[in-house]
């Protein structure tokens, strides 16, 4: 066995093994302790997973091609190729995938020590959140070291699974639980689709591999088929990441606790859906119009995430509003063939986001478990340490000047304006709200006059809270500068077919509008202006941001109740459903059994009749059985006269 | 030893029973039943280590043959003296994997109900041995006659257990049960009777045989339009058996009204007996009609598959709810047969299986939830999962099973399904178009959705949100624990083993499953060639044994 | 020599006995009786048929016959004294369970 092997086999075993050792050990013998076996699991993978960058960087410096390993048989097809294997493919973008997984999942688990030790349901189920952490690892490892689409779909529907776990971790909140199951039926009608663009795939290709299906060859086998099964796999991304229309599993999401909302809702499952678009570029490209809808979706829930964002309370659901909005941009960048882009925003936006949100569980663990940021203010003097990170990581949201999502935003925005200018400027404004509702959370939590929800002992979290955050800060404010030219060099091979598709786009296709620069520029000065605006509003006037909300009248209503998208969805889809449910109960009971009883009603008639006759008396059976004889012995007598006859 | 083995291994439980018997009646019984049925565990286990050995199932028939002559007719009358009835055993890849599973749910029944079952103990554990007789033997079963017996066998002591140890509506379901089961089975004797008599009469068969292998190669002579007819015989009673919609509203019933082990058996080995049947009778033997009436079958068992799913959300009670489940996932094991490729009857093979351990799981710890609450409503029960974590893990591994999560067992089987589906209509294979195509597919994975949905409500119900038990609850007597007690997960623990083995690494089954399945497509492809008129040449022959087999450097002149 | 005849009138006359005795009484024992009438109605035409014909397969069978009857009397009586014992009574209208 290579080296290559033994790592990316640990990457996958060692998370495993921390959570199966966490569930079955930790509540007789690890208890308190069971976050070292889980830490020292997922930190383990992160170190495999740069020692297999490390090794395939020295493998392959100068071709970056993928490597398949092959595991062992895992489904029997029938047929010639008969074994679907368990392979992984190795390339620059499992790589970055892994390590950013991998390197941010770690920082979250040390986080999670200290933040399930002391939150508000003390000493309950901290080593089956562990257990669950570790499995989650696992799940999202093998969906990107998967070197097949089935080997994706185990791990879309794995990172669903724990998904579904964490969120209903505090289960006995109805809450908790029915968010758990909204998301992962929401997740199953974008599968639904997804699953049948796998069919698809081995329908017209045979086989299932990356290696195969991606190549010239498998695309050309694809032939007509690759738009529509394009689009059929683009619905699994639509749920998984949240993007118009299934995203309304994500903000409830948040039920669970908040390093999963970190780790699992914002920094890695939820852009699982970006990483398949960009690892299905070939498909993907093959049409022009289906580019453009990913670009649209991705666009437009953008924005329309963004503008539900402007208005909420809880902390937590803001940010997880904007990463809806962050991931339509991902989309976007996507659709407008800039997945190297697209691909550092996600790396980038795991860094800030996850920071956030740790930053966010920060403030609920100080306020006792309070995130609606009506209910205090002024936390600055109280909370430096997560004050101040918190705003590193927002002012990477928002996109300012140098901060690492600045670069990768920056980058899908120049290509879309070029590509799709509409969608283009629509990002732009985007941008914008995004710098001033990241903010004026920041203001209304952090600034202003000082107040504290009632009897709340305020203190600021310990190393094991405040380090990751440290960490995480560092990368949101660096990991753009230091990674903004490398990762579309590492990335280059990913790219190939979105930059052939690009070069073949019509003329005209392709407006040349603004240079990287102004676009810079342009960025730079939106997301000032909107943090200038969340100032202006919430800081130094802020009798101003009531005023906004009261003119606005119905628009606030509208937005501030998510457009009433659940109740939408609850009436057209959901209660219709339950009722076809109900009404084929009754079907069943009467009409279906009700044919059967009406079969079983004709002999049922026969006995009715005959029974009176069956008296239980012996000599009545005698007297009938003699009757009978004599009424056989007539009928043959008769029988034979008319045969003499005829004779 | 290897003939005898078949033999030994469906009477063990026979023996069991009647020792039971012999000991004295008391609380013993149900210990002296376990043991005589995990040693008949064993037993299946050296049978498959028998079956699995060398290259035999490779060939493509049967192995561990036994046959002796039961009613041959022998007096010189005229049509007696060619009647054949044989004592015929055997077993292929498929039948290896039930007689597994029905080996490894007995003892497991049989542990779940000590506690439960309080009255006629030792009548109780004798129905089960003999019960786990009559699985056994329907399985091995080579003579239609003889396969007959046993499939019919079977319905006696499920019977008894369903109308003596069942619940409230005992009586009707079990009569309810009997009745539309048998009316269904009668047509099936009818159709195997005439069939016998045709493949003698006209399909040049020297005798009137029913012996298996033998009728399989008259399979071809058999005109399309007797076919059809005999098809609907057959399918009369393995329908109602399977379920399969519109004829399945016997089983909520029986599965309601039955004592845990009766439910559990009855989903996880019986109602395979409907598929089995198919698959090893209505399939080979009636080639042209299972083409003909496939597209039938499959929208039925879509039907099935959405309907199933549908009501069974609707349900209140939770074995209710299991029990619909049942229908829709048994939808998926007809639909993957009537594909007629490789990936569709393979899949619907290891869907059999997974059923049986998932949905098998399932009513178990239903039961178990029962004996602790002492209801199966829904709105009575919630939050276990904070009084019982053993189970609570429990439920929703399986749940997890049965809907289809990649990495435990249901996906495999459901996947493959799917895909033989869609891969129907093709000929990427090398074969004959298949009757079915991707628009089936794409129903049927609607099921996908539906199943997450009925059973993560089920969950939620029960498991989540803030706890909520009837009075007096639970019921810790007969030494019962809150939550799961030491036998309870003894008994849960092979079956989760056994779901993620499934899943994680199927080829372990497939192997032997895909060997017989392409030996009988095989067979499909040649006998519908001959009933057409055209013959496949021995370079065809080879040709066609190849693609199917794939793997396997077996030579063509070796299979059946 | 008597004539068959005769012989086949016996046996009827003691099989019509047996019936009508089989119909209207009650009494179990009686009811039982009446069945071993007719039996034995039955066996006098063997005999007799068997001496018309000239040979023994007949009067074997009679025989195997009256072998039978003899063990069934003593089932049947102990079946008897089981129903007096439950229920006390001989009447035969005091078993219908059987009733549809």
């Amino acid at each position: 066995m290579d080296s290559l092997q033994q790592y990316s086999i640990l990457i996958l075993l060692l998370p495993l093994l921390g959570a199966v050792l966490a569930g079955a050990l930790g509540p007789r013998l690890l208890k308190g302790a069971t976050h070292w076996v889980v830490i020292l699991a997922v930190g383990g993978a992160a170190y495999c997973a740069y020692q297999l960058f490390e090794v395939y960087t020295h493998l392959a410096v100068h071709t970056h091609e993928p490597v398949q390993l092959v595991i062992y048989d895992w489904i029997g097809m029938g047929g010639p190729t008969s074994w679907l294997t368990v392979n992984f493919r190795i390339d620059p973008l499992a790589l970055v995938m892994l390590l950013t997984v991998t390197f941010i999942a770690t920082w979250i688990v040390v986080y999670a020590r200290d933040y399930m030790r002391h939150h508000h349901h003390p000493e309950r189920g901290y080593e089956r959140f562990f257990a669950f952490l570790g499995l989650f690892v696992f799940s999202m490892c093998a969906l990107v070291l998967g070197g097949n689409f089935l080997l994706l779909y185990l791990g879309w529907e794995a990172v669903g699974l724990c998904s579904y776990l964490l969120i209903g971790f505090y289960y006995d909140k109805p809450a908790a639980a029915a968010a758990a199951m909204k998301a992962f039926l929401v997740n199953r009608i974008g599968d639904f689709g997804f699953g049948l663009g796998i069919l698809l795939i081995y329908l017209k290709c045979g086989s299932l591999d990356y290696d195969y299906v991606l190549s010239s060859a498998g695309i050309t086998a694809l032939g007509d088929w690759a738009p529509g099964i394009a689009l059929l796999l683009f619905c699994g991304a639509v749920g998984k990441s949240a993007q118009l229309p299934l995203y309304v599993w994500l903000p409830d999401a948040m039920e669970g606790p908040t390093p999963v909302s970190a780790l699992i809702h914002a920094a890695t499952m939820v852009t699982a859906g970006v990483y398949m678009v960009a690892r299905c570029g070939a498909i993907f490209v093959t049409s022009e119009a289906v580019m453009t809808f990913v670009a649209a979706i991705g666009g437009i829930t953008a924005l329309f995430a963004a503008t539900m964002a402007l208005v909420q309370y809880d902390m937590k659901r803001i940010l997880a509003y904007s990463t809806i909005s962050q991931l339509g941009f991902m989309f976007l960048g996507l659709g407008v063939y800039a997945a190297d882009a697209a691909v550092f925003h996600l790396m980038t936006h795991a860094f800030f986001k996850a920071l956030l949100f740790l930053g966010a569980g920060s403030v609920m663990h100080a306020m006792g478990g309070i995130i609606d940021v009506r209910e205090f203010g002024g936390l600055r003097k109280v909370l430096p340490w997560t004050c101040y990170t918190f705003v590193i990581g927002s002012l990477a949201l928002a996109g300012f000047p140098m901060l690492s999502g600045f670069f990768s935003k920056d980058l899908i925005l120049h290509q879309a304006l070029e590509v799709q200018p509409l969608l283009g400027w629509l990002a732009v404004i985007t941008a914008g709200l995004t710098a001033f509702y990241t903010f004026r959370m920041v203001l209304l939590a952090f600034w202003g006059p000082k107040r504290l929800p009632f009897g709340v002992h305020v203190h600021e979290s310990g190393p094991w809270i405040i380090v990751p955050l440290l960490v995480l800060a560092i990368g949101a404010a660096g990991a753009g500068y230091y990674f903004h030219e490398k990762l579309p060099e590492f990335l280059v091979d990913m790219m190939t077919p979105f930059d052939v598709a690009f070069e073949h786009l019509p003329p005209g296709a392709v407006v040349h509008g603004l240079s990287h620069e102004e676009v810079g520029l342009l960025s730079g000065v939106v997301a000032i202006a909107g943090i200038a605006v969340a100032v202006l509003g919430y800081w130094i006037r802020p009798d101003w941001s009531r005023r906004w909300r009261e003119e606005s009248g119905w628009l606030y209503i509208l937005v501030h109740n998510k457009y009433y998208v659940d109740e939408i969805l609850a009436t057209v889809l959901v209660r219709p459903l339950q009722q076809a449910a109900a009404v084929g109960s009754a079907v069943d009971r009467y009409l279906v059994d009700g044919l059967v009883w009406l079969v079983a009603a004709g002999p049922r008639l026969v006995g009715f009749i005959l029974h009176r006759y069956q008296r239980g008396a012996m000599q009545g059976y005698g007297v009938m059985m003699a009757g009978g004889l004599a009424v056989i012995i007539f009928l043959v007598f008769i029988f034979a006269r008319v045969l003499a006859a005829a004779n | 030893m290897g003939a005898m083995l078949l033999s030994l291994m469906i009477v063990f439980p026979l023996a069991g029973a009647i020792l039971l018997w012999v000991l004295p009646a008391g609380r013993t019984s149900g210990r002296v039943a376990l043991v005589w049925s995990l040693l008949g565990l064993i037993l299946v286990g050296l049978v498959a280590k028998e079956a699995l050995s060398g290259d035999q199932l490779a060939r493509g028939g049967f192995v561990l043959e036994s046959k002796l002559p039961w009613l041959s007719g022998a007096t010189g009358s005229s049509i007696a003296s060619r009647v054949e009835i044989s004592y015929h055993l055997g077993i292929d890849g498929i039948s290896l994997w039930l007689i597994v599973l029905a080996g490894l749910l007995s003892p497991l029944v049989i542990a779940a109900s000590f506690t439960a079952i309080q009255e006629r103990v030792r009548e109780y554990y004798t129905l089960l041995l003999l019960l786990q007789s009559g699985m056994l033997g329907v399985f091995c079963a080579l003579d239609l006659l003889l396969f007959y017996v046993f499939f019919e066998f079977t319905l006696i002591p499920l019977f008894l257990l369903i109308g003596i140890w069942g619940s409230k509506d005992k009586r009707r379901a079990a009569y309810k049960f009997f009745i539309y089961t048998v009316a269904g089975s009668v047509l099936t004797f009818a159709g195997i009777l005439y069939y016998a008599y045709y493949a003698h009469a006209h399909g040049g068969l020297p005798m009137l045989t029913f012996d298996l292998p033998m009728l399989y190669q008259a399979a071809g002579s058999i005109p399309a339009g007797v076919q059809w007819w005999l098809f609907i015989a057959l399918a009369a009673g393995f329908a109602i058996k399977v379920p399969l919609f519109p004829f399945h509203t016997w089983l909520p019933l029986a599965h309601t009204e039955a004592p845990t082990a009766g439910s559990v058996l009855l989903a996880g080995v019986l109602l395979k007996l409907g598929t089995y049947g198919f698959l090893r009778l209505s399939l080979p033997l009636l080639p042209l009609a299972s083409v003909a009436l496939a597209p039938t079958m499959a929208v039925l068992a879509i039907i099935g598959i959405i309907y199933g799913a549908m009501v069974a959300w609707a349900q209140q009670d939770m074995k209710k709810l299991v029990a619909y489940s049942s229908v829709s996932h048994l939808g998926f094991c007809i639909l993957g047969m009537f594909s007629l490729k490789m990936a569709g009857v393979s899949g619907s093979v290891l869907y059999m299986i997974n059923h049986g351990l998932s949905t098998g799981a399932l009513f178990l710890m239903v039961g178990m939830i029962y004996e602790r609450y002492h209801t199966r409503q829904m709105g009575q029960v919630g939050g276990l999962a904070r009084t019982m974590p053993w189970l609570a893990f429990f439920f929703i591994f399986f749940t997890l099973s049965s809907i289809g999560l990649p990495g435990l067992n249901g996906f495999v089987g459901e996947f493959l399904v799917l895909l033989g589906t869609a891969l129907s209509a093709g000929t990427q294979d090398d074969l004959a178009a298949g009757p079915l195509g991707f628009s089936y597919a794409v129903f049927a994975a609607s099921g996908i959705l539906l199943g997450a949905i009925y059973m993560l409500w089920l969950c939620r119900a029960v498991l989540f949100g803030p706890l909520r038990q009837p009075d007096h609850t639970p019921d810790t007597s007969r030494g019962l624990t809150t939550d799961l007690t030491r036998r309870e997960i003894t008994i849960l623990v092979p079956l989760a083993i056994a779901c993620l083995w499934v899943g994680v690494y199927p080829k372990s089954l497939q192997q032997s499953i895909n060997q017989s399945v392409a030996s009988n497509i095989l067979h499909h492809q040649q006998t519908q060639a001959a009933a057409m008129g055209n013959v496949i040449s021995p370079g065809d022959r080879q040709v066609v044994w190849q693609t199917v087999h794939g793997y396997s450097a077996v030579e063509a002149g070796d299979q059946p | 020599m008597a004539e068959l005849s005769n012989y086949i009138l016996v046996g009827a006359l003691l099989f019509g006995l047996g019936v009508i005795g089989f119909l209207t009484r009650r009494n179990l024992i009686v009811v039982f009786l009446c069945t071993e009438l007719m039996f034995q109605g039955v066996v006098v035409n063997l005999v007799a048929f068997a001496r018309y014909w000239g040979n023994l397969q007949g009067q074997a069978f009679a025989l195997f016959l009256l072998v039978i009857a003899a063990v069934e009397a003593g089932l049947a009586l102990a079946l008897v004294v089981v129903l007096y014992r439950r229920r006390g009574t001989l009447d035969s209208e005091a078993w219908n369970s059987m009733r549809g």
